[in-house]
């Protein structure tokens, strides 16, 4: 016998549940912002500038955090935060941006990379890295670029293959699922930085193949059942493929639950976000994308008529597709 | 759908094929891919800096002084021009943001100048083909009345910057890596950043005071006839300038008028002087050999300057006329610095000055954890999956599993392929794909079930199965892939790596996913002929 996450022919009502998920991602949706309006993120240097020097102790002991704070601040860099990366035998050291010009942060990460070695036996160097101000201002800019055009090219493509509902509430998810990521930074305080960009990119594409698939679903059944009432077909929908959605984002979150444990300290904060992104990507996908077109509107007619048009006997009128041949 | 005609059946097997052998390299030591045979790939994946340790710089060109350069350049061309002709009169000749400015009072001599200019609107730079052409113009001439205004073009100055960044990074290279073999990464980052990673090294300071050295190697002539006071007081004749001693506290005035330069050089390498200490031996090219012939010649007896970097490294007498045209630059401190110094004129001047804007050290031990914790995540994660995708799918499971395992044999083949460097970001983006991948087959099966639930025979089940799903798998897809699309354009370094492999992913995971399968399953379909497919 095989393994069934669902049983077969749910009937969940996922519509009549809509009201209270909505009102739940909007407090979860404001709370986020005004988190990241009072308290912001905690950025990484990427973002911010500065200088981060990470150490690491022998044979798996724990780094002497205390110890590293006071050599440090006896090195007179007063305000510099040291914690542990990941492990208890990996330690991150973070300077703000010192006076001076490139060579002198560089000089920074020259003496802790030999003073700190020097004061705590057993206690290696990993990795010196400094970022000016003005790199960390255009990485922030890019980043921000990068989620917003990825948001539009979504939301056009989209357009493009269904109707505007579509785009519209594929959107609003992904907004919702962008948002609540970053609200989920602003609560855990997990580092910010450049992998994170790229986690939230990665989580738009997530979230919306999961919202595609409920939509192709949606379409495909406005033409097979032409009497059903809109909400009970984006129900039954929603049914339909509630098997592969779960189904996929298990699989995917197996693969990252083995990088969060087992990948190192470097990629936590990235699988941490993605491991968030998918579970919120699944579950906006589900309760806010598809419930949205009820919101926005949609009608069959608009749909329909197209189609009969080509072809009074639509059974199965999908768009022309190169694989299909294969 | 379900029947495979026997080229499609060769053409997968073909690909698979392909796949499995570009990515065999990864699996081989150096050795035995030596042995390889010539048709064989044998290019592995180039691992990024953070997983194999090394120093990473981010350096900021400041092209300004291209611009400077060129425009005093252009107003020299001029002055040549003034003092070769009796026919007119230039006159006030000065620069001014991007143009010289200078006029011709005498109305019957304008146009007479006009023609001896215009050679100098036709120089055209950044042609891409010396026969083509295809070149940008690159002076712009305007007159009113006698009032002439020589200009840099917009275009012009876009070339010159672009060029002087590539001049910039082939004079890094030689610096680095003079024999080639450190591997080192040298790339353009927007418009005047230059990337430069080199692998294995660990000390970033070593590398940033070699690339930092303008290297700028001039020989002048000397006044020797000013008192240290009027240098004190900055009395000096015209175009003379005085500059410090490199090993000793004290200034010499040098005429500013270049002799020779290391541009003139062909060659310079470490040797030891007659005395036994460190030296550099030089050789100038033809031109360089002639002029400096020409000066020893005319100046035995006198001294001349070597000026590096705006000191003296030494002034020697001219003993007898130097007509070979080679040489030797002494008193150096050490033979270290000798080979240092023979390097740096070797790979020339630096064109343009850098400014470091950030800066990375990877310890070589982080680098190897990194690899080690990725790999043991990736087994992890696959196995999880497979043991999933068969508990839930049974013998499908085992299609779909393969497919999966070919698709990471694809991707591996493909990076090592294009070359494509595989960082940390990178790892999750393969991770990642392990477990979306398989969602092309999870939406087929699904598929497939809900078609046999409503009735259907196992063949139109299989049919229609892969047939509705395939819609949805490419609208899912593309959208993925458009996501990936923009991190790789925005993105730098490390998050373009992640954008790449999961960009590969999605490709090699529509093929293997959904032709793949299907062929698998056909086969097995058409040998079983089941009553009910056991999904």
């Amino acid at each position: 016998m095989l393994l069934r996450l669902v049983p077969e022919n749910t009937k969940i009502n996922f519509m009549a549940a809509r009201k209270v998920a909505i009102a739940f991602s909007a407090i979860l949706l404001v709370a986020s912002i005004a988190l990241f309006a009072v308290q912001s993120l905690n950025y990484g240097i990427d973002f911010k500038g500065g200088i981060s020097v990470e150490v690491q102790m022998e044979d798996g002991k724990a780094v002497p955090m205390d110890e590293v704070r006071q050599v440090v601040n006896d090195m007179g860099y007063v305000g510099a935060s040291v914690r542990e990366f990941g492990r208890q035998d990996d330690a991150m050291i973070r300077i703000e941006r010192q006076p001076g010009d490139a060579d002198a942060q560089s000089a920074v990460i020259q003496r802790v990379r030999e003073e700190l070695p020097a004061a705590i036996p057993g206690l290696t160097f990993l990795d010196g890295n400094f970022i000016s101000p003005t790199v960390s201002e255009e990485l922030k800019r890019d980043g921000t670029l990068a989620v917003t055009i990825a948001v539009i090219a979504v939301l056009i493509y989209i357009w493009f293959r269904f109707e505007w509902q579509f785009g519209l509430g594929a959107v609003v998810a992904l907004v919702h699922d962008v948002l609540l990521t970053v609200g989920f930074f602003a609560v855990t305080r997990l580092e910010f930085n450049l992998s994170i960009i790229a986690a939230i990119l990665t989580i738009i594409g997530y979230s919306l193949n999961d919202t595609v698939v409920v939509y192709d679903r949606i379409r495909e059944n406005i033409r097979k059942f032409r009497k059903m009432p809109m909400d009970e077909l984006i129900n039954v929908s929603l049914n339909q493929t509630l098997s592969r959605t779960l189904m996929t984002s298990l699989t995917t979150l197996l693969a990252l639950f083995s990088l969060f444990f087992l990948g190192g300290p470097a990629i936590q904060g990235f699988t941490a976000a993605m491991i968030w992104g998918i579970v919120i990507g699944t579950y906006s996908s589900i309760f806010i994308a598809s419930p949205l077109l009820l919101s926005f509107n949609l009608r069959r007619e608009a749909m329909i008529i197209e189609d009969e048009k080509d072809d009074p006997t639509v059974d199965k009128s999908r768009p022309n597709n190169p694989f299909e041949q294969m | 759908m379900l029947t495979f005609p026997r080229w499609k059946v060769l053409m997968i097997l073909a690909v698979c094929l392909f796949g499995v052998l570009t990515a065999a390299p990864n699996f081989l030591t150096e050795e035995q891919r030596a042995e390889l045979p010539g048709f064989m790939p044998t290019k592995t994946l180039s691992l990024g800096l953070d997983l194999r340790g090394g120093v990473r710089l981010l350096y900021s060109a400041d092209t300004d002084d291209v611009v400077k350069a060129r425009l005093e350049n252009l107003a020299d061309q001029v002055r040549d021009i003034r003092n070769n002709n009796r026919a007119f009169r230039i006159r006030s000749i000065q620069t001014e943001g991007r143009s010289v400015l200078f006029t011709v009072e005498a109305e019957d001599q304008i146009e007479a100048a006009r023609q001896e200019l215009l050679p100098l609107t036709q120089n055209s730079v950044g042609a891409t083909n010396a026969l083509l052409g295809g070149g940008v113009q690159e002076v712009a001439m305007t007159r009113e009345g006698g009032a002439f205004t020589l200009s840099l073009t917009d275009q012009g100055i876009e070339v010159q910057k672009r060029d002087a960044i590539s001049r910039a990074m082939e004079v890094i290279r030689k610096r680095i890596d003079p024999d080639g073999t450190k591997e080192i990464l040298l790339q353009v980052e927007g418009a005047d950043r230059i990337v430069l990673e080199v692998p294995g090294a660990s000390d970033p300071e070593e590398i940033k005071r070699i690339v930092g050295k303008t290297a700028k190697l001039t020989f002048h002539d000397v006044n020797t006839n000013v008192s240290p006071e009027d240098i004190a007081r900055g009395r000096l004749g015209a175009r003379e300038r005085a500059v410090p001693f490199s090993d000793r506290p004290g200034q010499i005035v040098i005429k500013e008028r270049v002799i020779v330069s290391g541009d003139d050089l062909t060659d310079a390498k470490a040797a030891y002087d007659q005395n036994g200490r460190p030296a550099v031996a030089f050789t100038f090219n033809t031109a360089g050999a002639r002029r400096f012939g020409n000066h020893t010649r005319d100046n035995v007896g006198r001294p001349f300057a070597i000026v590096l970097d705006n000191s003296v490294i030494s002034a020697p007498n001219i003993q007898v006329p130097i007509l070979s045209g080679s040489g030797q630059i002494t008193n150096i401190g050490t033979a270290a610095e000798a080979q240092e110094l023979a390097t740096l004129l070797k790979a020339g001047a630096l064109p343009i000055p850098l400014s470091v804007l950030s800066e990375r050290t990877v310890g070589p031990s982080l680098g190897q954890e990194t690899i080690d914790a990725g790999k043991t995540a990736s087994t992890v994660g696959l196995v999880g999956v497979i043991v999933f995708m068969l508990a839930y799918y049974g013998r499908f499971g085992l299609a779909a599993n393969v497919a999966l395992l070919t698709n990471l044999v694809l991707i591996l083949g493909a990076l090592s392929l294009f070359q494509a460097t595989l960082t940390l970001p990178g790892i999750a983006g393969i991770v990642l794909t392990i477990g979306m991948a398989v969602d092309a087959n999870v939406l087929i099966f699904e598929r497939i079930r809900e078609e046999q639930a409503n009735g259907r025979k196992p063949f139109g089940a299989m049919e229609h199965g892969y047939g509705e799903a395939m819609s949805t798998i490419v609208d899912a897809n593309i959208t993925t892939f458009i996501a990936a699309a923009v991190l790789y354009m925005l993105g730098s370094g490390p998050v373009q790596g992640f954008a790449v492999t999961l960009a590969v992913g999605i490709l090699t995971s529509m093929f293997t996913a959904v032709v793949m399968s299907r062929l698998i399953l056909a086969t097995w379909l058409k040998r079983a002929q089941p009553a009910r497919l056991p999904i």
